[in-house]
């Protein structure tokens, strides 16, 4: 997938001139926040399994060696083929390499940020073979020949009439915008490429190590089909989606739909494990796991960052967020936007491709109050924040850190600061020029600028009580 | 150990010494012997949240002499108390001994109103005016303050409350971030000031300058007949008049 955070702003800029882009995200991500809430505030146990699920994620976090070892040899003593992708290029030819010795010529896909992540479809479509997304969001996505915009809900950037519009001009049909009846044509033309796929590739929500199987939940059945009908089904994780056991999933399980849509449950829950066996008479004959680190690992052995592996990617923080509210998944450049986003984007990518994106944020912590596992996404941001800078600061910004600490060691140095600027400033308030200062355009295009008082609160001290 | 320090913050200091004054006034009403250690500057807030956390660490231990001789230490910011309460898991690392007096000092810092609450506080002068509560987030989800200012608030005479849609929503300032990706800034604060013209109010209070500070700005940039105080002056019967001429 082509990167372009660093364009972080102007992209935003772009989003904020926008004024359809800015109603349908305003109302698809108060929406989702309204949902998650009802459902949390009519789920009691919901607070403690958050608890419980950070637990867990930090133990297997812990340990993701051991966890991940053992989830490779169960799955391989259930039939399955175990493969460890380094970056997304090697994910890409692993997945390249199965379907072309199935001689495959149509891939079906569930819903995956991992695949959009490693850039699958355009290694596919380059290799001759047909990349089909079966997600309805998705599907309508691919058409449009765009990427994603939220996690779970990839094209939260369209109405009813853009999809309306697109299925007219792609399928040559018109429908009407009527959410059903654009559902029922996509459907329709999705059938016929389930029954004729040869590969299915799908994410993966969770992986277990007890039982070497995976559990992938969706709302529309489209990866239970491309789970199942193909003959050969093709399971593409981040490495940090290991988890113990069973037990551990019911926990998961219990919070990621709520959090995500406000579900109870997701509509279908699968758990593959292992390709069809000999008494069985549905599934695939071969299953394929895909172990993807792409950079994962520089996540890990980073004492702050981390915990940012716990995510379990349902989205909750993007649609609370108020920077995405208005900027919206395309301006982040990348796959995985919103806060959680700006904080694994910037090492996944390395810290060149994704600077910007650190500082999109007025850490008002919303974020975390939302995240089901409880990741501390302010923190973590002002982490990746000392990352981006200690790895190349702009010179202009190091200067003006140092310059700061020095001012606010000095007393008379900091009074002398101000007040200078109280003195300059004076004339050029009646002329209107304060606009005009240098460094200070971003805050008075917006708003009036306030500037320091004729007599400080220490010298009022001073005058009176000195 | 010598009485209650004011940690009054540089904006404040700078910016808004009317805050300052409010501030101490109300705590003399609770029986505090006030003190303001002059030699204090900022606490090193922006530094840390812009990556620059490295340059914080001389400016946190200076926080640290200046403030850990007082018993208590109060300040009328939610943010500024938040962040110099965390300095210890912030700044120190590896500095065991730096984040041992952190954790100490931390402990005895308050958020004005959550200190007023604590010391049975009641207004004692009346407040004429709509006044709609802005939680600052700091306040709101770092230190999880929220009872205490809407209760003084309520306990004012003349006062009326009024809520605000989705008032729990951040305004859009964030320090730097409202100069560093200024036109998000705006159009959060947009959404904000959008709920203060629905609500009635005829102002909007909250217990930290820096959000009042950009939504003031944008309120008068468009003509809004919404004024910002701070809380502290709002619970010490300041009106918003003498504003202009402080």
């Amino acid at each position: 997938m082509r990167v372009s955070a660093n364009r972080f702003a102007e992209q935003a800029d772009e989003a904020l001139a926008d004024e359809k882009l800015q109603s349908a995200l305003a109302s698809a991500s108060q929406r989702m926040c309204e949902q998650r809430e009802r459902a949390f505030a009519q789920f009691p146990p919901g607070e403690a399994l958050r608890d419980r699920a950070q637990w867990i994620k930090r133990q297997t976090l812990a340990e993701l060696d051991r966890h991940l070892e053992r989830l490779s040899s169960r799955v391989e003593a259930r039939g399955g083929v175990v493969h460890w992708a380094a970056d997304a290029r090697q994910a890409c030819e692993i997945v390249l390499e199965i379907v072309r010795r199935r001689g495959g010529r149509r891939v079906v896909k569930g819903k995956s940020m991992t695949s959009e992540e490693i850039g699958l479809n355009d290694a596919l479509t380059a290799a001759g073979i047909e990349a089909v997304e079966t997600d309805l969001g998705e599907y309508i996505i691919q058409l449009a020949d765009e990427t994603p915009s939220h996690i779970i809900v990839p094209a939260i950037h369209k109405t009813v009439e853009d999809v309306a519009a697109l299925f007219e001009r792609k399928h040559g049909e018109t429908r009407g915008a009527d959410h059903e009846a654009l559902t029922r044509e996509a459907r329709q033309r999705l059938r016929a490429k389930f029954l004729s796929a040869d590969v299915g590739v799908t994410g993966v929500n969770f992986a277990v190590a007890e039982t070497g199987s995976v559990a992938i939940v969706e709302n529309e059945g489209n990866i239970r089909l491309s789970s199942s009908l193909p003959g050969c089904h093709i399971a593409l994780m981040g490495m940090e989606k290991v988890i113990p056991d069973l037990s551990a999933l019911s926990v998961f399980l219990r919070i990621l739909a709520r959090s995500a849509t406000g579900q109870k449950m997701s509509s279908y829950v699968s758990l593959v494990t292992g390709p069809r066996r000999d008494d069985e008479e549905d599934g695939p004959e071969e299953f394929h796991l895909v172990i993807l680190d792409n950079g994962r690992s520089r996540l890990l052995a980073d004492p702050v960052l981390g915990e940012a592996l716990g995510c379990i990617r349902c989205g909750a923080c993007l649609n609370v967020c108020p920077v995405y509210r208005h900027a919206g998944g395309h301006a982040y450049g990348w796959v995985y936007p919103g806060p959680i986003g700006s904080v694994i984007d910037p090492s996944l990518l390395g810290h060149e491709q994704a600077r910007p994106l650190p500082f999109a944020s007025s850490l008002c912590g919303a974020c975390r109050d939302v995240c089901p596992v409880r990741i501390d996404l302010p923190r973590l941001l002002r982490g990746q924040r000392d990352n981006v800078v200690a790895q190349r600061a702009a010179p202009l910004a190091a200067l003006a850190a140092r310059a700061y600490r020095e001012m606010m060691s000095r007393p008379s140095l900091y009074r002398l600061a101000f007040r200078t600027v109280y003195w300059l400033s004076r004339p050029l308030v009646p002329l209107g020029l304060i606009s005009w200062l240098p460094g200070l355009r971003g805050w008075t295009r917006y708003r009036d600028l306030p500037l320091p008082a004729r007599e400080s609160f220490r010298a009022r001290w001073l005058r009176r009580r000195g | 150990m010598n009485s209650t320090a004011l940690f009054v913050t540089c904006l404040v200091d700078q910016l808004f010494p009317r805050v300052g004054e409010a501030t101490v006034q109300l705590l003399e009403q609770v029986g505090c012997q006030v003190d303001f250690p002059l030699e204090q500057t900022c606490c090193g807030q922006p530094l840390l949240n812009t990556g620059h956390s490295e340059q914080a660490r001389p400016l946190a231990r200076r926080f640290i002499e200046i403030f850990e001789g007082y018993e208590t230490i109060v300040t009328p910011s939610g943010s500024c108390a938040s962040v110099t309460k965390q300095l210890s898991g912030e700044c120190f690392e590896g500095e065991p001994e730096w984040q041992q007096r952190a954790s100490r000092l931390a402990e005895r810092i308050f958020e004005l109103t959550q200190f007023l609450a604590g010391r049975a506080f009641r207004p004692s002068r009346p407040f004429a005016g709509r006044v709609a509560y802005h939680p600052s987030c700091h306040l709101l989800r770092e230190l999880r303050v929220d009872r205490a200012p809407r209760e003084l608030l309520s306990q004012v005479e003349d006062l009326e409350l009024v809520e605000l849609d989705d008032g729990e929503r951040c305004c859009g300032f964030g320090g730097a971030f409202s100069v560093k990706l200024p036109a998000l800034s705006a159009a959060i604060m947009e959404d904000k000031i959008a709920a203060l013209e629905q609500s009635g109010a005829d102002f909007v209070t909250a217990s930290d300058v820096g959000c009042l500070m950009h939504l003031g700005g944008g309120l008068t940039r468009r003509g809004s007949r919404v004024r910002t105080l701070h809380i502290a002056e709002v619970l010490a019967g300041f009106d918003g008049r003498s504003r202009e001429v402080q």
